[in-house]
């Protein structure tokens, strides 16, 4: 690095061999052998055939099973997940049959959170509610890994051009409030007159991939010059079978991390276009929808908003939680050597 | 010695007695260290050795009272100057801290804060101990200039990163003895370091020590270095203390069958190539007349056997059965019988490579990392190229990998050159030319279990069916002398020797000619060592293996290889056969190298 500035050694000095006798010392020094019994000499590097074989990520699934954090997490998703796929199971009143003499109403046998102004079953609609919320944000992560993920490992791989290209792409698009790009995309007419489920996942993709992209262009970038890398080209292997067998497979934990705490943020995000208007049509049941439809009466009726904004912090907060619990078991330098 | 301290001459300065140290981990307590005594008197040098996991650096720690928080004493007593330190308070340690007790720590490249100036670090260390004075700035070049640092004044202005890793181990050597300890514990204080340079390091920490009278507490890996630069040696196994006492009847007259162990495998102290128990009985065999004809016979057909034919049949292992048969070879250093002999499979002409490094503005400069570069390997025999780091050895090996393209000068494979190879040629010299990497952490993909990382290479290759891959993978695993019962554990189950030899078993799979080692063994301790060494050889008679071995450790080259070329600075310096650079070193540079194999001089 600095070779000028460090000579080490002088060269071209010829080299009297030194002969070093090692230390003999005045005093009397004890020679101490400890019995053998006590430390019996093992065979050099033997393999331990007693534990049980371990992956990595055997590892980290006994770590997380230990860890409250992650318990605790992954009870509350498993309880969205079915709230989800079984609504009916979890509330017996129809969300959209709605009688306007029950206006405001509150709690009564068989509706234990009241009524909205327009008469509906709160907690029923929060229930109903769950569905979309997730599909938003679960098929949102997928679109978000596939397209990120895609971006940046091609980018932290083969860098160069591509590299310069890609990351100064996302660059570009990371520079983008989300918020703000949102209001402008969902105002496209293609967007306004066909708003689903479908255009508010494409918007949020559309945003939300840069921030893999990079989590992923580092973790390639990070791996692609490993050893184990390199003996598998030595190998005959070709550079893109290297990438996505050995290289993919090593950067997948920081992506993980990442994917499951944005799952809970793009929750968050439907919510807030669908609180603006932009978001989900009316016509489709949604916490950010019900939320916005109880903000004037916030004052006389609050808990018609905060029913669902409870369920939806508990959902975002159990992803949160759940990638925090991940991080913990998938970090490098926690596993051992 | 210091004439003043006579008084106290013969009172221990640092006395440990039956200490025993506990790590909470979360798999229940770990004794790391049981039942450890030794005894250090002023102006003594006392070195542990005791390869990596045995509790060394622990011990050391524990008098300094930096154990991890983990960790804890939980038994016996440090007694620094008769005060029992064990279990004393925070206050009073950092009391005896720098200006009692002095510390030099393993990794000069992670040690020095890289935020503040060296001179700053030093101050630092100066007014915590109240010793910094009015004219500090002078005090600190002074301290700086002891420990052997040219030019000090300025040098205490720059910054670690202008710092190679000599200077930095220098500095903090300064930063050790900048308050005038009693006790300095240097921990691996050299490790990290060319062996040129850690000589003069270890020369220039005895000369300070000496004139200052500091009692020095060395802990390392190596038993030469330990013996030549420490009166009393401490050989620590398994946290627990196996033998100590003066250094040279140690090493002279070892009583512990491990300490016999390790002065037996002690590269450093070795004086010729190994040579397999097989080899030596083929010999015997050869001389009797009971060479069998088969032989000879089956030999062309390995050695010479195009990479198409045996192994893409269903599967290789036919090829098994030979092997024994061919094991019966007598093959010492490469003095091969049979048509072979002789035959060059590698040879390298004037290899140049040149990197650009980026500079300011857009403009770059040439930097050759190798120089005309030549030699050649005979088939069957080890090539070891020995340089210190940045003499361009790994970029020649990474060239004949074909995995870098060379800028000048050609590379030749049994009479092909390398770098036109495309397509199926080059798959097809991939076979025949496989790597061993230096770091075992890094060569084994964490995510593939032992039997996926060694049959990766036969399915790259389309080499036969699950079936005949699963029987191959229990055959290589059996010849680098692992259990079956591997093939599920996945690399971080393994220690670096295991792993090591998993590399080896994989790099094997291919039935290469050549094995190209690049620092194979210098990440492994000692014993560990030497058994992949003696592994590698034995598997060079038993398959007529050609090795390329690049290393920085001439003692290794010693015990492996039959050629030598030296390089400096990209360039070849000295190239002749192992003996003749060991007994009749040419260059000032070679001579420089041997003279800093650690205890090479010792008459042992």
């Amino acid at each position: 690095m600095s070779e000028k500035l460090t000579p080490e050694t002088d060269l071209t000095k010829p080299v009297t061999p030194v002969s070093r006798q090692g230390k003999t010392s005045s005093r009397v020094i004890e020679h101490f052998v400890a019995p053998l019994e006590e430390t019996p000499l093992a065979a050099i590097d033997n393999v331990d055939e007693t534990a049980a074989p371990l992956s990595l990520w055997a590892d980290a699934w006994r770590n997380l099973r230990r860890q409250p954090l992650f318990i605790i997490s992954a009870l509350l998703i498993v309880l969205v997940l079915v709230v989800a796929f079984v609504p009916h199971l979890f509330a017996s009143v129809d969300p959209t049959s709605c009688t306007l003499n029950d206006s405001s109403e509150g709690a009564r046998a068989g509706h234990p959170f009241g009524f909205t102004l327009q008469g509906c079953d709160v907690y029923s609609r929060m229930i109903y509610g769950t569905r979309a919320s997730l599909l938003v944000g679960v098929l949102t992560t997928l679109g978000v890994l596939v397209v990120g993920g895609t971006m940046g490992a091609l980018a932290g791989y083969y860098g160069g051009w591509i590299d310069t290209v890609l990351a100064r792409l996302a660059d570009i698009f990371f520079a983008l409030p989300l918020i703000l790009g949102a209001i402008v995309m969902m105002q496209l007419p293609a967007f306004r007159d066909n708003r689903s489920v479908w255009t508010v996942v494409i918007t949020l993709v559309i945003f939300g991939w840069p921030q893999i992209a990079r989590i992923t262009r580092g973790a390639v970038i990070e791996n692609r010059n490993a050893d184990f890398v390199t003996a598998s080209k030595a190998l005959g292997l070709s550079r893109f079978n290297a990438l996505v067998r050995h290289v993919i497979p090593n950067s997948l934990a920081p992506i993980i991390v990442v994917a499951s705490i944005s799952l809970g943020t793009f929750i968050v995000a439907e919510a807030t276009l669908s609180f603006l208007g932009i978001g989900l049509p009316d016509t489709v049941m949604s916490w950010g929808n019900d939320i916005a439809a109880a903000q004037p009466q916030v004052r006389n009726n609050p808990g018609v908003l905060l029913w669902p904004a409870a369920a939806l912090s508990v959902t975002v907060l159990s992803f949160i939680m759940l990638g925090d619990a991940l991080r913990d078991a998938l970090d490098p330098k926690a596993r051992k050597r | 010695m210091n004439p003043g301290a006579a008084r106290t001459d013969d009172v221990p300065l640092l006395e440990i007695r039956d200490l025993a140290i506990t790590f909470e981990t979360s798999n229940g307590p770990i004794n790391a260290v049981r039942n450890a005594h030794l005894t250090i008197m002023p102006g003594e040098t006392v070195a542990i050795v005791g390869e990596s996991g045995s509790g060394k650096s622990t011990t050391a720690l524990a008098a300094i009272g930096l154990l991890p928080s983990n960790g804890r004493v939980s038994g016996g007593q440090i007694l620094f100057d008769g005060e029992d330190i064990a279990n004393a308070s925070e206050k009073r340690i950092i009391e005896l801290r720098g200006n009692s007790i002095g510390m030099v720590p393993q990794d000069p490249m992670s040690n020095l804060n890289p935020v503040w100036k060296i001179g700053f670090q030093v101050r630092e260390t100066l007014k915590a101990n109240g010793l910094a004075g009015a004219n500090s700035k002078e005090r600190v070049a002074e301290v700086l200039a002891e420990a052997g640092l040219p030019d000090a004044a300025n040098r205490a202005k720059q910054y670690p990163h202008e710092f190679s890793g000599g200077m930095r181990q220098r500095a903090l050597i300064a930063i050790g003895l900048a308050c005038r300890p009693r006790l300095l514990i240097a921990d691996e204080p050299t490790s990290a370091l060319d062996v040129t340079v850690q000589r003069q390091i270890l020369d220039h920490l005895d000369r300070m020590t000496s004139e200052l009278g500091t009692a020095v507490l060395l802990i390392t890996h190596d038993l030469g270095l330990a013996a030549e630069r420490a009166e009393k040696l401490v050989v620590m196994y398994k946290g627990q203390v196996v033998e100590s006492g003066p250094a040279l009847e140690i090493l002279r007259n070892p009583q512990h069958p491990y300490t016999q162990r390790l002065v037996n495998s002690a590269p450093s102290l070795a004086s010729r190539r190994l040579q397999s128990q097989k080899a030596k009985d083929a010999l015997a065999a050869a001389v009797a007349g009971l060479d069998t004809p088969l032989d000879d016979e089956n030999d062309p057909a390995h050695v010479g056997k195009a990479p198409t034919d045996a192994g893409l049949a269903p599967s290789s292992v036919p090829a098994a059965p030979a092997q024994p048969v061919r094991a019966a070879r007598p093959a010492p250093n490469g003095e091969r019988k049979g048509a072979q002999a002789g035959e060059t499979i590698l040879e390298v002409k004037n290899l140049t490579r040149v990197f650009k490094l980026r500079g300011a503005l857009g403009k770059s400069t040439d930097f050759k990392a190798v120089d005309d570069v030549s030699f050649s390997v005979p088939r069957g025999t080890t090539m070891a190229i020995v340089g210190e780091s940045g003499s361009g050895k790994s970029t020649v090996a990474q060239m004949a990998l074909s995995l870098l393209a060379p800028t000048e000068g050609s590379i030749l494979f049994d009479g092909v050159e390398v770098n036109s190879l495309k397509g199926k040629a080059l798959f097809d010299f991939r076979r025949r030319v496989q790597p061993i990497f230096q770091d075992p952490y890094g060569s084994l993909d964490p995510m593939f279990n032992i039997f996926r990382t060694i049959e990766e290479p036969l399915k790259i290759h389309k080499i036969g069916d699950s079936k005949s891959r699963e029987k191959k993978v229990r055959e290589l695993l059996d010849q680098v002398s692992m259990p079956a019962s591997t093939m599920h554990r996945f690399p971080n189950e393994l220690s670096g020797g295991q792993r090591q030899r998993i590399a080896i078993a994989r790099a094997l799979a291919l039935n290469p000619d050549v094995i190209i080692c690049d620092e194979a063994v210098s990440a492994l301790d000692v014993l560990v060592q030497a058994q992949v060494l003696n592994l590698l050889n034995e598997l060079q008679e038993d398959l007529g293996l050609t090795y390329l071995f690049i290393t920085h450790d001439l003692a290794v080259v010693r015990q492996i290889a039959d050629h030598v070329t030296v390089m400096q600075k990209g360039r070849v310096v000295e190239a002749a056969s192992t003996d003749e650079v060991f007994s009749n070193p040419r260059q000032v540079y070679t001579q420089e190298l041997l003279n800093a194999i650690p205890g090479a001089t010792l008459l042992v």
